[in-house]
């Protein structure tokens, strides 16, 4: 496939030729994406496809076999191991371009020991270096625009799942970051409460922020992305607009899996 | 019982009881400082990381404490070198020797109890942490940490309630703990129940009193588990 017909000039997000192996079982072999600012991808594939470690290799919670992570024209830096695979060289500049990446997690991943405030405060005190003061303020912001201008002194055990994950999406938010890295983030949830944190990414999304979804929610990525990538074992099956890939995909594969989830 | 055997030896028991408390409390001290390098140290999966840290847990908590003590007590002394250091003004009081002692023993249960903790931190939390863009260090300075230390501290207790009663063994190397004025007491008025009844009494006091500080601290560090304000959704 072509790359991205929708970068034009310099890419916001760059990833190439990304590489991953657990052990003998090749998961990622060579999958690569670009990213403008106010793109908006679903990755989509069935499980056990590598999109969850893709997006993982992009900010190194994973670090790739192999491939190269730009974003806005700084590459992550590596060095080759003992092994021969690439391993992060400057834990510094990782750290600092992890804070311009926004993630968020399938099960959430707040800190259970800090209230939601706090749990949204802790980057831009720790990680940015903002006064307490201004972080706070800018903290209950974020939660005001997820929702929960009224939970913000609760502890993540008192929420529930949406509530906990729109917490989450507010800790992300908070650093204001150039791209937000979406790992599933409805698929640990009740059916019920999948709608409220939809609600808050489709906001996100014509807000203009530049998006990576790995999704099962069909119509979610019908709707809101503009770039729709399938991913089969390992390697891009074929990728474009969303019309296309959901209605008259060429892949026989893609056609076959949108026949089952969409309905 | 003769009540007035009791009351007459509270004095005594009274100063064992502050010799017991201050071994409990410096040894425990520092046993925790010892344990959070060593913990973060045995947690590591690089093999030569947590080479120290298992040699030393394993010779303190496979030896007794007993051994250990009469060790450092009679055994340093032997070494010329032990005797012309620095240390030697330390090493030559039964007190210090004590303290060292509990201080290497309870800090190597501590870096046990510290070490199973840090690593049932759960993985997802410490990548939210490296997700956001903090660094190594920060990210146990502000995640591991925090939540390894709430997650130790019914066992951590369990140690501290333990040490006190193992710090009866002081009383083997001169000192007049608890245990040391009770046994000096008995010595002189051949009274073994009274005597030994009281100083049991002594140790009560104290367990309960750290009983009820440790489910206050444990009560303060883990706010979320009060009765929130609603529970919502």
């Amino acid at each position: 496939m072509s790359p991205n017909p929708t970068v034009d000039g310099v890419p916001l997000l760059q990833v190439e030729n990304i590489h991953k192996r657990f052990g003998g079982n090749e998961v990622l072999k060579g999958v690569s994406l670009s990213a403008r600012t106010g793109d908006v991808i679903s990755i989509l594939g069935s499980s056990g496809s590598g999109k969850s470690t893709f997006l993982r290799c992009i900010n190194y919670l994973e670090t790739p076999d192999k491939g190269r992570v730009i974003l806005g024209g700084e590459e992550i830096h590596t060095k080759t191991a003992k092994d021969g695979r690439a391993v992060p060289a400057d834990h510094r500049q990782l750290a600092r371009l992890r804070a311009r990446i926004g993630f968020v997690f399938q099960s959430f991943n707040l800190w259970p020991h800090l209230t939601v405030l706090e749990n949204v405060i802790e980057a831009p005190v720790q990680v940015a270096r903002k006064p307490r003061k201004e972080a706070a303020a800018r903290a209950e912001a974020m939660l005001a625009r997820v929702g929960l201008s009224d939970h913000m002194g609760h502890y993540p055990a008192h929420l529930s799942g949406g509530q906990q994950q729109r917490a989450a999406i507010a800790r992300t938010l908070v650093m204001d970051p150039e791209v937000i890295l979406f790992d599933e983030p409805t698929s640990a949830l009740d059916p019920e409460l999948v709608g409220e944190v939809l609600l808050v990414m489709r906001s996100l999304a014509e807000e203009g922020r530049t998006m990576l979804i790995v999704t099962h929610e069909m119509g979610f990525a019908r709707e809101v992305s503009n770039w729709v990538m399938f991913l089969h074992e390992g390697k891009v099956e074929e990728q474009g607009p969303p019309e296309k890939i959901f209605n008259r995909a060429e892949s026989e594969r893609v056609r076959q899996f949108m026949s089952s989830h969409v309905s | 019982m003769d009540w007035d055997v009791v009351l007459g030896m509270l004095p005594q028991l009274a100063l064992g009881a502050v010799l017991t408390l201050k071994l409990l409390v410096v040894s425990g001290a520092a046993g925790f400082c010892i344990a959070v390098p060593m913990s973060l140290a045995k947690a590591s999966r690089t093999w030569w990381v947590s080479l120290l840290p298992r040699t030393y847990v394993f010779f303190f908590r496979g030896t007794p404490l007993l051994v250990q003590l009469f060790l450092v007590y009679y055994g340093l002394g032997q070494f010329v070198t032990v005797r012309e250091s620095f240390f030697w003004p330390v090493i030559y009081d039964a007190y210090w020797c004590a303290i060292l002692t509990f201080s290497m023993h309870t800090g190597a249960y501590i870096t046990e109890i510290l070490r199973g903790a840090i690593q049932a931190v759960p993985p997802g939390e410490i990548e939210a942490a490296r997700a956001i863009g903090m660094t190594r260090a920060q990210v146990y300075r502000r995640i591991v940490l925090p939540r390894a230390f709430r997650m130790a501290l019914p066992a951590y207790g369990n140690e501290v309630i333990l040490m006190l009663k193992a710090s009866a063994l002081a009383s083997t190397i001169t000192l007049l703990d608890i245990t040391g004025a009770a046994r000096t007491l008995y010595a002189k008025n051949y009274l073994p129940v009274e005597t030994f009844v009281t100083a049991g009494a002594f140790y009560l006091v104290i367990t309960y009193t750290l009983t009820h500080m440790l489910w206050f601290l444990e009560r303060r560090l883990h706010p979320e588990r009060k009765e929130p304000v609603t529970i919502v959704g």
